[in-house]
């Protein structure tokens, strides 16, 4: 089922509620089968999330070399919480739990591109990005 | 006749993270103002993280590095690289083999990652590719497992289990269909070696996954990638197509009697996947729930199919041992552990990157020596080994050396390897909160202790913090610590209290306790 909850959200960006009843029926499953399985993983949306994901390691490494800060920042600038949207829709906050550069870290992912050694000034130039765009 | 030269700039994610694309870029365009032609390579990493994006240059005496390179840097690099020798660069670090950190390595297992182009079948064959495939087409399967088994393989994925026993539990099981499954759910922060294997060398992780199938009997495999690492899932799939036209994969490998191939399935950012029966789970298409065992995966994995499932790292070190003979690879090492250990250095930390040596070495050797302690410049206070489930280390156990009992002896695991340096800024009390925390989202709700004691945990830190009855709820931690551990299934419950209760035996004064107190020497 991974695959095609996987195809779904890069789809349309989430997984909306109607694609469960199909997915329920063509796996031969319940409903409430299906819906375990998309809560059950961090990765699937029930709903949209803004135009840009920004994703800041949370994890111990990061941790390390100041991360916390950079999120108490990051929160700070979009005036949103993890998991939230700024207000005009442009920026999902995510945590996200280790992306491998822990040798570079702090680290990031706006949307599918990595960013390690954040600074604040580096991560201000990412939201910079993400307001232009 | 125009000028060449052939270099090297990595394409591993910890490279592309710093910049090493607009590197590319920007060399491309200087050479191509000057009229020099360029041989661009992107390889994998040589694990020398602080020097990414390291930029390479083939010379009549073997590759020279400058690292690490900012775009700006690509007209002055230009100029070094066609200077006359003796001239000097800022960046400039000589042979790359011979730069202190790569020197002292044993590599093995990561021979040839950030040498080759990952998805060159010739590279990888020029430098002992499938030569472990070709020995092992030559025994049988049985002759197989026992190779496997007298090299003393452990899993590398944590746990430390012997992989030869594992093998020969499948390859003894009777059955219509059996699955080898590789672990890429490589989810432990300070952890990078599986991500930088699939990166930089993916058709070592083909080759021991085909072994282990002929070994056991099976004819399809997966690779269980987390979604967190989109590079290492697009150059596993890459090298797997390669592998199927070259016919190492698919029917009759080789024109042997054995079929195997294997598919890319992509986790979904959940952290509890990488304990094995739960990705089992996740691969079947539910949610990744830990399953009680027995039954062992080995009887009834995969689809209830008898199933070898492995971290990367053990299977991508089949081949060497197939290709060089178990006793090559069982002669180094220390004590049980056998062999050679990526070890990983991360965090707050000079020198941080991937470090291939053989068991033994200390953690103090590994911190201060080799990684030449923090990046902050500030005194090494605390060192996390094994990922977010692992022990918080003080200096004063720096004398411990890397193997899986003398870990165990001090309340301690290696794990995956990874080691995280923190200075003296950290609170050891937040790191303790933080594994509660983490294991109260992380949980897959199975086990109640781990489910409900985790978000009880962070709670009683909390009180704690705030001075409400501090020492009742010191040993109220404690003894939520024992229940967390003892009443679990998976290691992501019982072995939450190791970075909790380390934090609180080592570092008591963050917790409002009495400093440990320091040993005098015995005269």
């Amino acid at each position: 089922m991974l695959p095609i909850l996987h195809a779904i959200q890069a789809e349309f960006g989430h997984i909306p509620k109607p694609a469960i009843t199909m997915i329920a029926r063509a796996l031969n499953l319940s409903r409430a089968e299906v819906h375990g399985v998309v809560t059950f993983y961090h990765d699937f949306r029930e709903a949209p999330a803004g135009r840009h994901v920004l994703k800041l390691c949370r994890a111990e490494a990061c941790q390390s070399m100041g991360s916390d800060h950079l999120a108490e920042h990051a929160m700070e600038r979009l005036g949103t919480a993890w998991h939230g949207t700024t207000e005009d829709g442009k920026v999902t906050l995510e945590p996200i739990f280790c992306l491998g550069l822990c040798a570079s870290a702090p680290s990031a992912m706006l949307d599918g591109t990595l960013v390690g050694r954040l600074t604040k000034a580096r991560l201000d130039a990412l939201i910079d990005q993400t307001e232009a765009a | 006749m125009t000028v060449s030269l052939k270099l090297y700039v990595p394409r591993d994610s910890g490279a592309l993270a710093v910049g090493a694309d607009d590197v590319v870029a920007s060399l491309q365009a200087a050479a191509l103002r000057r009229g020099i032609n360029i041989d661009l390579v992107r390889n994998g990493t040589r694990g020398m993280c602080w020097l990414e994006p390291l930029v390479e240059c083939e010379t009549a005496e073997g590759r020279v590095a400058y690292g690490p390179v900012e775009p700006q840097h690509a007209e002055s690099l230009l100029d070094h690289m066609l200077a006359a020798p003796g001239t000097t660069h800022p960046l400039y670090l000589g042979l790359t083999e011979e730069i202190p950190f790569f020197k002292r390595q044993t590599r093995l297992t990561f021979a040839r990652c950030g040498i080759i182009d990952p998805l060159s079948l010739d590279d990888y064959k020029r430098l002992g590719g499938y030569d472990g495939l070709a020995k092992a087409l030559t025994l049988t399967p049985a002759a197989i497992v026992e190779e496997v088994f007298q090299s003393g393989l452990r899993g590398r994925g944590g746990a430390g289990f012997p992989t030869g026993i594992k093998w020969r539990t499948v390859l003894q099981a009777e059955a219509d269909r059996k699955y080898v499954v590789c672990n890429a759910d490589e989810g432990d922060s300070g952890t990078f070696a599986d991500r930088m294997i699939m990166e930089g060398d993916p058709f070592v992780v083909i080759e021991g996954m085909t072994i282990s199938g002929i070994a056991v009997g099976a004819t399809k495999g997966y690779i269980y990638i987390r979604s967190e690492y989109p590079q290492a899932i697009e150059i596993m799939r890459a090298a797997i197509e390669i592998a199927r036209k070259t016919n190492y994969l698919g029917e009759r490998i080789q024109g042997s009697e054995y079929s195997f191939d294997l598919d890319v399935r992509v986790g979904a950012g959940a952290y509890v996947c990488g304990e094995e029966t739960s990705l089992l789970d996740s691969l079947e298409g539910k949610r990744g729930t830990v399953r009680a065992k027995p039954p062992l995966p080995a009887h009834k994995g995969l689809f209830g199919k008898p199933t070898v499932i492995n971290n990367v790292i053990s299977l991508a070190s089949v081949p060497v041992i197939m290709a060089e003979g178990a006793a090559h690879y069982r002669d180094l090492g220390f004590g049980r552990s056998r062999g050679t250990m990526p070890i990983q250095l991360a965090g707050n930390i000079q020198h941080g990157g991937l470090f291939e040596i053989a068991f033994g070495i200390t953690l103090g050797e590994l911190v201060d020596a080799v990684g030449g302690g923090t990046a902050t410049g500030r005194p090494v206070r605390a060192v996390q080994v094994g990922g977010p489930l692992g022990a918080y280390f003080p200096r004063e156990l720096f004398d411990t050396p890397f193997d899986y009992e003398a870990f165990a002896a001090r309340d301690g695991l290696i794990g995956h390897g990874g080691i995280v340096v923190f200075d003296e800024s950290v609170d050891m009390m937040s790191q303790a909160r933080f594994a509660m925390e983490f294991c109260a989202i992380e949980s897959c709700g199975k086990c109640t202790p781990c489910r409900i004691g985790s978000t009880r945990g962070t709670e009683v830190i909390d009180r704690i913090r705030a001075g409400e009855r501090a020492e009742q709820n010191l040993v109220l931690l404690e003894d939520l610590c024992q229940t967390l551990k003892l009443g679990s299934l998976c290691a992501l419950g019982g072995f939450t209290p190791y970075p909790v209760l380390s934090a609180l035996r080592h570092f008591p004064e963050d917790f409002g306790r009495d400093p440990v107190p320091v040993p005098v020497a015995a005269e």
